[in-house]
C-alpha cells in the first residue's frame, strides 16, 4: 500500500505568543516549531499499516524551509522519502491554500492512502484534509480512531460526540484524518536519524495563481470572558487565600 | 439571507443548532432576513419545531440518502439548496458533522469556509468573524474572501441557544434534491458507544481535573488526594486519557463528556478549546498552572501561577486543617 501522511509544523506548546507590528501575525523569528501532534499519530499510523501489509511511507509538508525540520523528524521515525512543497508563503496559508500545494504536488503520485491529523495546533481551521481529498478525487472521513484493510477497500472507525463512534467502509484511494490517541507514538532511534540523512526529499514548487479563502484582519490575547481573581504569593499562603475563597465568596466547599 | 443549516439526528435538533441560529441572528442584525434548512430521510419533526419557533423560514429537505449521514450525500443536498436559495451567508454549527461535510461542500463549490466562530464584529456584508489560534492563545479577527456565499461554522457554547428571539410561527417549505446514490462512496454502520459510561461526571458537584502539566501517570495520586480532600469527582483532558494515565471516560471536552460542576479545578490544564467547550459552564472554576498566558486562565474565577506540585500539597494541607 502507498500512503501518504501530510505532516504540519507548528509552534510548540511551550511558546509563548508574540505578534508582529501590523498585529496580524505572530513573530516568527520567536517560534520554536514541532511536529504538528495529530500528524504525528497520523504518521504512527501510517508506520503500523506498512508493517502490516507493506508498501511504502511518503511524508508530505507544505511550507518554508524550516519544515525541513519536521520532514527529517518523519523520515527518522521511519517515512520511506518525503514530498516538500517548498514557499515561505505557505508559512501562514490557510487549509484552502495548503490543500490547493499539496494535492498539486501528491496527484500523480497516486496514493493508495492520505492520512493527516485532524486539524492543526496553530491555525486549527480542521479543514485541509477534507479539501485535499476533493481536489484528489477521493472519498474521505474525519475523526478516525481505528483503520482496518478489507477486500473491498478499508473500514474505519469514525469519533462521534459524547462517547459513540461509527464503523464507515470506503474503497480505496481515501484520505482519513487521524484522531490523536489512535495509538502509542514511537520516536526516532539513533539508527532512525542516521539512515534519515540518506532519504530522499523531493521539493515541489508553489502552483500559481491559488488565492486564499480568508484573510487575518487582526490578532490579538483573547478577550476574557470573566474577571478572574489572581491568587500570588507563596504556595501555603495562596493555598489559604484559595480555600478561604472558595469556602466564603463561592461556597463550593 | 443568512441560511442555518440545522442538524437533527433520528428527527432531534441538536442543542448546537439553536445556538447557531442566535449567531444568525447576531450577524443579521434584522437586516438580513433568516431561513433554516433541515435535511434528512425524514425532517417533518425537527422541521416543524424550528417553524413553531418563529426564527424564520424553513426549507425541509428529505431523501433516503440522506437517513444514515455521509459527507458526499449532504455536500450534494447542501450545495442544490444552497445554489437554490443563493445566500450570502452560511451558518453551521461546529459539530464533528460538520467538520466531516463542510470543507468538502466549500472545496467543491470554491467558496470560503471560516471555522470555530466564537464572536461576529459588523453585521451583514461589513462582517467580520473571531475565531481562535494558536490552541485558543490567539483570537483571529478574519474575512472570508472571494464572492458569496461565505461559510461559518460557530463554536459550540459560544451563542447561547435560550438568547434565540422567538416570532410568529413560520412556514415550512419542502425542497427537493437529485441524489445520485451511486456517488455515494462512504458505506456508514449504526453508531454506537463503547462501553457503558459507568462514570456520569455530569452529576458531580466538584470536580479536579488533570492535563499535560500533571508530567507523570505517577503524579495522577496528587490530584487524587486532592479530590479526595474536596469531595470531587477526578476526570482530565484528552491527553491523559490518550496516554491511558486516567481512563477515556473520565475525559472532560468536545469528545468526552460535557460537565457544569459547582466547583471545578483544573490542574496543569492549559485550556485548548476542545476542553473548554465541555466544562466552561461550571459555577466556579479554578486554574492552577505554570503558564500565566495559558487560556484556561481566560474562563478562570481564581487562578493561581505556579507550580502545581507545591500548591496542591499546600491546599490539600489547608483542606485538611478544618475538616
Amino acid at each position: 500500500m502507498k500512503i501518504a501522511v501530510c505532516i504540519k509544523q507548528v509552534p510548540t506548546r511551550e511558546w509563548q505568543p508574540r505578534l508582529n507590528d501590523a498585529r496580524t501575525w505572530i513573530r516568527e523569528q520567536d517560534v520554536s516549531y514541532e511536529m504538528n501532534e495529530p500528524d504525528a499519530y497520523a504518521l504512527e499510523e501510517a508506520l503500523r499499516l506498512r508493517e502490516k501489509h507493506g508498501g511504502e511511507v511518503v511524508v508530505c509538508s507544505a511550507g518554508p524551509a524550516r519544515v525541513q525540520q519536521v520532514i527529517r523528524e518523519a523520515l527518522a521515525r521511519g517515512a520511506d522519502r518525503a514530498l516538500h512543497v517548498e514557499a515561505d508563503a505557505l508559512g501562514s496559508a490557510d487549509a484552502f491554500v495548503t490543500a490547493e500545494a499539496l494535492a498539486a504536488a501528491m496527484t500523480d503520485e497516486r496514493f493508495d492512502l492520505v492520512l493527516t491529523g485532524l486539524q492543526s495546533d496553530d491555525q486549527g481551521h480542521a479543514q485541509m484534509g477534507v479539501i485535499l481529498a476533493e481536489r484528489l478525487a477521493v472519498p474521505h472521513s474525519t475523526i478516525i480512531m481505528e483503520i482496518q484493510v478489507v477486500d473491498s477497500g478499508i473500514r474505519v472507525k469514525r469519533e462521534l460526540e459524547g462517547g459513540w463512534f461509527q464503523w464507515i467502509a470506503m474503497p480505496l484511494p481515501a484520505l482519513l484524518t487521524i484522531q490523536s490517541g489512535i495509538n502509542q507514538l514511537r520516536y526516532a532511534t539513533l539508527k532512525g536519524i542516521m539512515a534519515a540523512k540518506k532519504k530522499e526529499i523531493r521539493k515541489a514548487p508553489m502552483p500559481g495563481g491559488v488565492q486564499p479563502a480568508q484573510q487575518v484582519v487582526a490578532l490579538a490575547m483573547p478577550a476574557r470572558s470573566k474577571q478572574t481573581q489572581m491568587i500570588a504569593g507563596a504556595p501555603a499562603e495562596a493555598a489559604r487565600d484559595l480555600v478561604r475563597r472558595l469556602r466564603e465568596e463561592a461556597r463550593v466547599l | 439571507m443568512i441560511l442555518v443549516v440545522a442538524e437533527q439526528r433520528d428527527g432531534r435538533l441538536n442543542r448546537a443548532t439553536w445556538e447557531t441560529i442566535a449567531a444568525a441572528q447576531a450577524l443579521s442584525a434584522d437586516g438580513l432576513p433568516v431561513k433554516i434548512v433541515v435535511l434528512g430521510a425524514s425532517v417533518g419533526a425537527a422541521a416543524e419545531e424550528l417553524a413553531a419557533a418563529g426564527v424564520g423560514d424553513v426549507v425541509s429537505v428529505e431523501h433516503a440518502t440522506l437517513g444514515a449521514y455521509t459527507p458526499d450525500a449532504f455536500t450534494l443536498a447542501t450545495r442544490q439548496v444552497i445554489e437554490s436559495l443563493t445566500p450570502t451567508f452560511v451558518l453551521l454549527p461546529h459539530t464533528y458533522q460538520t467538520r466531516d461535510f463542510a470543507p468538502m461542500l466549500a472545496a467543491r463549490m470554491r467558496k470560503s469556509l471560516i471555522t470555530d466562530v466564537t464572536g461576529i464584529s459588523g453585521t451583514g456584508a461589513a462582517a467580520a468573524f473571531t475565531r481562535p489560534m494558536f490552541q485558543g492563545k490567539l483570537a483571529a479577527e478574519v474575512r472570508p474572501h472571494g464572492e458569496p456565499p461565505f461559510l461559518v461554522s460557530i463554536q459550540i457554547g459560544a451563542y447561547r441557544s435560550d438568547a434565540v428571539r422567538k416570532g410568529n410561527a413560520a412556514s415550512v417549505t419542502p425542497m427537493s434534491v437529485d441524489i445520485d446514490a451511486s456517488a455515494i462512496r462512504q458505506a456508514p454502520e449504526a453508531p454506537f458507544q463503547e462501553a457503558r459510561q459507568a462514570v456520569d461526571l455530569s452529576q458531580a458537584e466538584r470536580i479536579v481535573s488533570v492535563g499535560r502539566g500533571i508530567k507523570s501517570q505517577d503524579n495522577i495520586a496528587i490530584a487524587e488526594t486532592l479530590a479526595k480532600a474536596m469531595g470531587a469527582e477526578i476526570a482530565a483532558s484528552r491527553p491523559i486519557c490518550d496516554n491511558g494515565w486516567l481512563p477515556m471516560e473520565r475525559q472532560i471536552g468536545s469528545s468526552g463528556q460535557t460537565v457544569a460542576p459547582k466547583l471545578y479545578v483544573a490542574l496543569g490544564i492549559s485550556g485548548a478549546i476542545q476542553h473548554l467547550v465541555g466544562m466552561k459552564g461550571s459555577r466556579t472554576i479554578v486554574a492552577i498552572n505554570k503558564d500565566a498566558d495559558a487560556p484556561i486562565f481566560e474562563v478562570a474565577d481564581y487562578g493561581i501561577v505556579g507550580d502545581l506540585f507545591e500548591i496542591v500539597p499546600a491546599i490539600v494541607k489547608e483542606l485538611e486543617k478544618r475538616g
